[in-house]
């Protein structure tokens, strides 16, 4: 086998050190009762071409899908990804690296971490920001559990019901064995699409752990985070922001700005395909004061033997390798290399670059809301958005399926996890998208009865 | 395509290595520090003239003020900043890399275009189902081949990492003894474990009682039986486990703890020994993860992604996390609505791009190619242990599987750590193997060679090995001021703990 590099001589030698005759007896001392009994019932292996062949044709049958003029986001965004990005991660000496522990072999991603960690500071305004996380939902789970070392003895912990469905899922499931947790979704206001602040208000007591926002929010509005920082703040809980379209922050204001304790988020936006909604990676953003509570790995500056400025892993008394039972997470393996193609990204989009993409998604938007409009097709929600937003249709189901006959994915319905918006599809606008397009989608969604 | 850059690190067996520091090299600066105001890498999109600017659609009490401080280079800067980064890391693909219990094994570069394919790298998560066939075929046939693979009923592919897939499968247990309106509170845990099982387990909610490994380093049914009790949910066992050797008593130990009520959860990190050898189906095993990025070849990434997919046996299907894959008259698609679900561990499905990497992996070896892998690996393991059992004996008389846990006696001879044993290896063009783990085995050099490195490269390593014990005889502060031919000496971690600098931040001015 190609990957293999054992001659037949090689494994004589091999074999006479170890003092065997064939490769069987190595796995003798294995019980004979639970030694498999047959070859694995998969085919034979293939010559690469053959692989390639037969891969390609899977990935051929979904190619159909980018035949269409996609709108859809919710969560995964469709943003170009700069040749460079890739130039990067392929490397083989950052894809091919385990986790840093060995830090004077492993200096490269070290210090792409610890520029990834400032990034993520500068984006979300907080001090500290962990290596990543797997996923934004996940992270988003994380930084409820770390609320619940902060704040032990609280119990109650609000969701925005207006919190990506599949991130209070996630929060839920990882929560579920902490018997003495409640959790209470606080509802959105049904004309704005925003948290409805004075439901929080009513929740926000002495019980109050945390509260999970999302910024924007599933509907894709601009919740009101700075007013419901402030109300966790006054009954002592901690406010959490997870955000979704992070491209978001580099044009809104950051989370740390308005109050928020930990910001959360996914990172697929900054550089990673869409590749069926993984790997991209989630991130976590805290304050110093908090530092030990943190999940995940964190690299730290500091020196050689000889003065020279170097990086390592550091405060691992947190990890589950050191501290096991009582670690701050499990977390072990995490989203590193996708954490590196966002580092490369935002390096490229830079200052100026983030804020003015961030911005014309904006622009993309509002002007496809306003196309909609004249076509008689209304924005279900009247809170400010950023890139993606809730149209009203008549059918939900007609409508997509009028728009796939016309080669456009014209959104996602969100009847399925929000029962009461069962005519309403959420509808996302990048840089990918072309406004001369916008005709088209109102009119594939506008003759639908 | 992986490629890799000029700085290679030759290997050669014992090769001088370099006595004293060679002349400082500067480091590579900081992005933050190469920025220069007014630069960018990426032009912006275009943008009509005319047309208000998103902050003032917004209104400006909405946006932020600049975001200060962030990068400011040209395309080619970054690029060749990323590049001059790249080459201060070892990795796999550069050189011997035997981390013990990590599988560095070559990954395939065929199948980084795989993932690349734009039917795959384009496809949106929440595409119609009917426009996703291809991936769902793709998916299904992954649950296959590794239901059949570890003897398994079925498969989630949702967990991203193998500490994800423990938590799952603990979750799991928990709801199946809930389903039958049982209280558990106990998980076993053998004082071999890999930390992230305690740490599963703390989060799933269990107390961890920990089992004691006998004196040849496995479990014994017997311990099993005496902690086994109708308040244990369950055990974890890592086989092989983390001293290399195939836990003999498994199947008793399964009995023992399903006369109970308990379960057996696998930690199949270690797979890579029982490809065609043994299933943990077989074993008595209720719950396996598979960590993808070992024994399945996709990249580690520095730290990933990988993927943990967990198999299961029929009882404890309905408890698999969401979504799960059905298929139905008009092809596969994702069934969101299940009672006993553990729910959502993640958004959207799964780490599918690992998913095809390591799909493309197991297409390329194929049944025999995988049980042969497992023999090589196995042989690789045995014969480091064996050439090296004067200077590093095992720290069992058990046969190793497809890692070896080897000790020294410098430490008590020279006053040479294990720690400063690995720093020095790095001066040979060698990663260290993974040290000080197993905690059973003080001082432990834990030794993964895996099947795809040549014997050169294992005779390479055990002269470097072997040459670096005597050193440490002649010339302890030799080998306890490596390692010397790496871009920065002896790094503080002390230091970076007590002080910590986890973020750059511009200079006060
Ligand atoms: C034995 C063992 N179990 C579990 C894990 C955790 O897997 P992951 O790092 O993918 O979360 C590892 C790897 O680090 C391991 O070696």
């Amino acid at each position: 086998m190609r990957f293999m590099p054992h001659t037949s001589s090689d494994l004589a030698a091999m074999l006479d050190v170890v003092g065997l005759e064939n490769l069987e007896q190595l796995v003798e001392h294995v019980p004979a009762e639970l030694r498999a009994k047959a070859a694995i019932a998969i085919d034979r292996g293939r010559s690469e071409a053959e692989v390639a062949r037969e891969i390609s044709k899977l990935a051929g049958i979904n190619s159909g899908a980018s035949e269409f003029t996609s709108y859809l986001g919710g969560g995964y965004y469709n943003h170009y990804v700069p040749a460079a990005v890739r130039a990067i991660t392929a490397r083989a000496e950052f894809a091919t690296s385990y986790t840093p522990y060995q830090a004077e072999a492993s200096q490269g991603t070290t210090q792409a971490i610890f520029e990834f960690q400032t990034l993520i500071t500068q984006l979300t305004a907080m001090e500290v920001a962990n290596a990543g996380m797997y996923d934004g939902a996940s992270a988003a789970a994380e930084a409820v559990l770390m609320a619940h070392r902060l704040k032990p003895k609280r119990t109650l912990v609000a969701l925005a019901r207006a919190l990506w469905p599949d991130y209070r899922a996630t929060i839920r499931t990882y929560l579920s064995s902490i018997e003495e947790i409640e959790i209470l979704e606080v509802p959105f206001d049904s004309t704005s699409g925003a948290t409805d602040l004075a439901a929080f208000e009513k929740i926000a007591n002495e019980r109050l752990l945390c509260v999970v926002t999302g910024y924007p929010n599933a509907f894709g509005v601009i919740e009101p985070l700075g007013a419901m920082a402030a109300m966790a703040r006054r009954a002592d809980a901690i406010a959490i922001s997870a955000t979704a379209e992070s491209l978001a922050l580099g044009l809104l204001k950051p989370p740390g700005e308005l109050g928020i304790d930990i910001a959360t988020g996914e990172g697929q936006s900054f550089g990673l395909p869409l590749q069926f909604g993984g790997p991209g990676f989630g991130y976590l953003a805290a304050k110093m004061a908090q530092v030990r509570q943190l999940p995940g790995r964190l690299v730290g500056e500091t020196r050689d033997r000889d003065g020279r400025r170097a990086f390592c892993l550091t405060l691992a008394t947190r990890e589950q390798h050191i501290r096991r039972e009582r670690a701050t997470s499990n977390i072990c393996t995490n989203h590193s290399l996708c954490a590196l193609a966002a580092t490369v990204y935002l390096s490229l989009m830079g200052r100026g670059g983030l804020r003015d993409l961030a911005e014309r998604n904006v622009e993309l938007a509002h002007e496809a809301a306003t196309v909609l409009d004249g076509a008689g097709i209304r924005r279900r929600f009247t809170g400010p958005f950023l890139n993606e937003f809730v149209i009203r249709v008549d059918d939900a189901t007609k409508a997509l399926r009028a728009a796939e006959a016309r080669k456009i994915l014209a959104g996602i319905a969100l009847g399925r996890d929000y029962p009461e918006l069962s005519d309403t599809i959420l509808t996302t606008f990048t840089e990918m998208n072309r406004t001369d397009e916008f005709a088209r989608l109102a009119g594939a969604l506008a003759g639908v009865r | 395509m992986m490629a890799t850059a000029g700085k290679i690190r030759h290997i050669t067996p014992a090769p001088e290595p370099t006595p004293r520091r060679i002349e400082p090299v500067a480091g590579v600066p900081l992005i933050f520090e190469l920025s220069c105001d007014g630069r960018r890498g990426a032009d912006g999109p275009p943008r009509p003239d005319g047309v208000a600017r998103g902050a003032d659609i917004l209104g400006r009490e909405l946006c932020r003020e600049d975001l200060a401080g962030f990068p400011e280079l040209s395309e080619p800067q970054v690029l060749r900043h990323f590049l001059r980064l790249s080459q201060l890391n070892f990795a796999q693909a550069l050189q011997f890399y035997p981390l013990g219990s990590c599988t560095m094994k070559y990954n395939p570069v065929l199948n980084e275009e795989m993932a690349a394919l734009p039917g795959f790298a384009g496809l949106h998560p929440a595409a119609p189902e009917h426009l996703a066939q291809g991936a769902l075929v793709l998916m299904e046939r992954m649950e296959a081949t590794l239901a059949e693979i570890t003897g398994m009923d079925a498969v989630s592919l949702a967990p991203a990492a193998g500490a994800q897939g423990e938590l799952a499968g603990l979750l799991m247990i928990r709801a199946f003894h809930r389903k039958r309106k049982e209280l558990r509170h106990k998980v076993i845990i053998p004082d071999t474990a890999h930390g992230t099982n305690p740490a599963s387990c703390t989060l799933a909610g269990f107390q961890v009682v920990v089992a004691k490994s006998n004196k040849r380093g496995f479990l014994e049914a017997a311990e099993i039986r005496r902690l086994a009790s109708n308040d244990v949910a369950a055990m974890m066992v890592t086989n092989p486990n983390t001293l290399g050797i195939f836990e003999p008593e498994i199947r008793e130990i399964a009995d023992a703890l399903h006369e109970t009520g308990a379960l057996l959860y696998l930690d199949g990190a270690n797979m890579n020994a029982l490809l065609g050898v043994a299933k943990p189906g077989a074993t008595g095993a209720d719950i396996v993860q598979l960590n993808l990025h070992k024994t399945f070849s996709t990249p580690h990434g520095g730290g990933g992604p990988g993927a943990g997919p967990i198999g299961v046996k029929r009882r404890l299907e309905p408890f698999l996390p969401m979504p799960r894959l059905m298929r139905t008259a008009d092809g596969l698609r994702f069934d969101t609505d299940r009672a006993d679900s553990i729910g959502r561990l993640r958004s959207y499905h799964g780490n599918f791009g690992m998913l095809v990497r390591a799909y493309a992996y197991v297409l390329a070896l194929g049944g025999d190619g995988l049980a042969e892998a497992s023999r090589l690996a196995i042989l690789g393991a045995n014969y480091v242990r064996k050439r090296l059992e004067e200077k590093f004996p095992s720290a069992t008389s058990e046969p190793s599987m497809h890692e070896c846990v080897l000790t020294h006696d410098l430490e008590k001879r020279a006053g040479v750590s294990t720690l400063e044993i690995a720093k020095r290896l790095l001066d040979f063009g060698i990663h260290p193997p993974t040290i000080y783990f197993p905690l059973v085995v003080a001082g432990a050099l834990m030794i993964e060679p895996t099947e795809t490195e040549s014997r050169e490269i294992l005779d390479s390593f055990v002269a470097a090995l072997e040459k670096i014990y005597d050193e440490a005889l002649d010339d302890p502060e030799l080998v306890k001021g490596a390692p010397y031919s790496t871009v920065v000496s002896r790094v503080d971690e002390a230091e970076a703990a007590r002080h910590p600098i986890l973020r750059w931040q511009p200079k006060e001015q």
